[in-house]
């Protein structure tokens, strides 16, 4: 009985994990843009492969194996967000985005700031356009 | 952030390279042992044993910087906050998959400015990981020096929206702050409160 | 759970493929880097699954690899092409 409710949990919580990959998939394909996509690529797979190591936990039943999961899905809490953020920030330096779908954007006006700072600044030296932010 | 900062991290007034002492690097060395014992599947003494040996000689080879850490830490906070990490992760999926096959191309979105009150390296990681799983944003920039993060933020349609999104960000950080701030980062953060309540409280009356 | 092997596979071939689709199309590199991504999380899926169904865990560090794998392409690309337009 035990066992069967068990199973159970664990198939629900596999085609969860599954959906959620298809989730990641379809954003990938609709998404406008490469920052909305990066949505898609890293929140839904967190989610998924939480379901399916916890699926795998539940039908080995075993205390030993608890560690290595946890620590299979820390690895992945600990990376998705670091490459985001570089994908991302690689993704708006070199104007990856379209500027339709944005409501509002802070950063252009601190990119441009930055600009003319380092404009005035040192105008005369050579290599001066090398900001942090590129245009 | 400026070449002097970053030449900071790694020497100190003199040039000299600064080194971790073990009393900074015991959290990193803990980590890594359960890690060894994790990918063996066994946590019996020998093999823990063994894997501080390695822990330490990686240490002493591959040397970082030191992470500061802040010297409190409140378990229960960090227990409670754990749940609620979970419980929006599962918010946060749910949403960009409804986004995904609902919305699909008319998404909106939008870059925002949120400056952080901490000014530690740790927290500013911490708040940039966690808001990055957590409600529908990720980290585009990092302004070291006044500790401020540039947001993509997903379906966000108008003002109200970025202004939402900016106080999700704070309500994190500020739960943070609670579980593992420095003594002088939750004092500030208690007097923050305290005003806007008060603030909250003559509003009220103000208005009747 | 043979029918829940069936579901998952039939979904995660789907994903596959449209992450397949962006890989294709994608109209920049880093497009095809997260679409990689995807892809890499969608295999360690079907390792995760074949674990489950087949209850052993032989397979658990190509989990792990497969997300350090997809994170060290990643960022090494990003910063690739960050670097590209800076120089």
């Amino acid at each position: 009985m035990l066992d069967t409710m068990i199973d159970i949990v664990a198939g629900t919580f596999m085609i969860l994990g599954c959906l959620m990959s298809l989730a990641a998939g379809i954003g990938m394909l609709r998404f406008p843009d490469l920052l909305s996509r990066m949505h898609a690529a890293t929140k839904p797979q967190v989610l998924g492969l939480f379901l399916l190591l916890s699926a795998l936990g539940l039908e080995l039943r075993s205390w030993a194996v608890i560690p290595v999961l946890l620590l299979a899905w820390i690895v992945q809490l600990l990376t998705a967000p670091v490459s985001a953020h570089m994908v991302g920030r690689a993704g708006y330096r070199t104007r990856h985005l379209k500027r339709v779908t944005l409501v509002a954007d802070e950063l252009a006006l601190v990119v441009e700031e930055a600009a003319n700072r380092e404009n005035t600044a040192h105008g005369q030296k050579p290599g001066s356009n090398r900001t942090d932010f590129i245009d | 952030m400026s070449p002097q900062q970053r030449l900071s991290d790694a020497k100190n007034e003199s040039g000299q390279r600064q080194r971790a002492t073990l009393r900074q690097e015991l959290p990193l060395l803990v980590w890594m042992v359960l890690v060894w014992g994790a990918l063996w599947q066994d946590f019996s003494p020998g093999n823990l044993v063994f894997g501080l040996v390695l822990s330490l000689l990686v240490v002493n080879l591959f040397q970082l910087p030191p992470v500061i850490l802040s010297g409190r830490f409140n378990v229960r906070l960090a227990v409670l906050f754990a749940f609620k990490f979970l419980w929006d992760v599962v918010l946060a999926s749910f949403e960009v998959m409804y986004l995904a096959v609902f919305r699909g191309p008319k998404t909106k979105s939008a870059v925002i400015t949120v400056s952080l009150r901490t000014e530690s390296d740790l927290l500013v990681t911490a708040v940039g990981h966690v808001l990055t799983l957590v409600p529908g944003s990720f980290v585009v920039e990092v302004d070291r020096r006044s500790s401020t993060l540039y947001l993509h933020v997903l379906n966000v349609n108008d003002q109200a929206g970025v202004d939402k999104a900016r106080a999700d960000v704070l309500d994190i950080e500020a739960r943070l702050i609670r579980m593992m701030g420095s003594k002088e980062e939750l004092a500030a953060l208690n007097a923050e409160t305290k005003t806007a309540a008060r603030a909250a409280d003559a509003g009220e009356e103000g208005t009747p | 759970m043979n029918v829940v092997l069936w579901i998952c596979a039939t979904i995660l071939s789907i994903s596959a493929f449209l992450a397949l689709i962006r890989l294709v199309k994608g109209p920049s590199i880093l497009e095809r880097v997260i679409a990689t991504d995807v892809l890499l999380l969608i295999v360690s899926a079907a390792l995760c699954i074949e674990m489950t169904v087949n209850r052993h865990t032989n397979n658990l560090m190509f989990v792990v690899l497969a997300c350090l794998v997809g994170f060290v392409g990643s960022v090494t690309v990003s910063r690739y092409v960050t670097d590209r337009r800076n120089a």
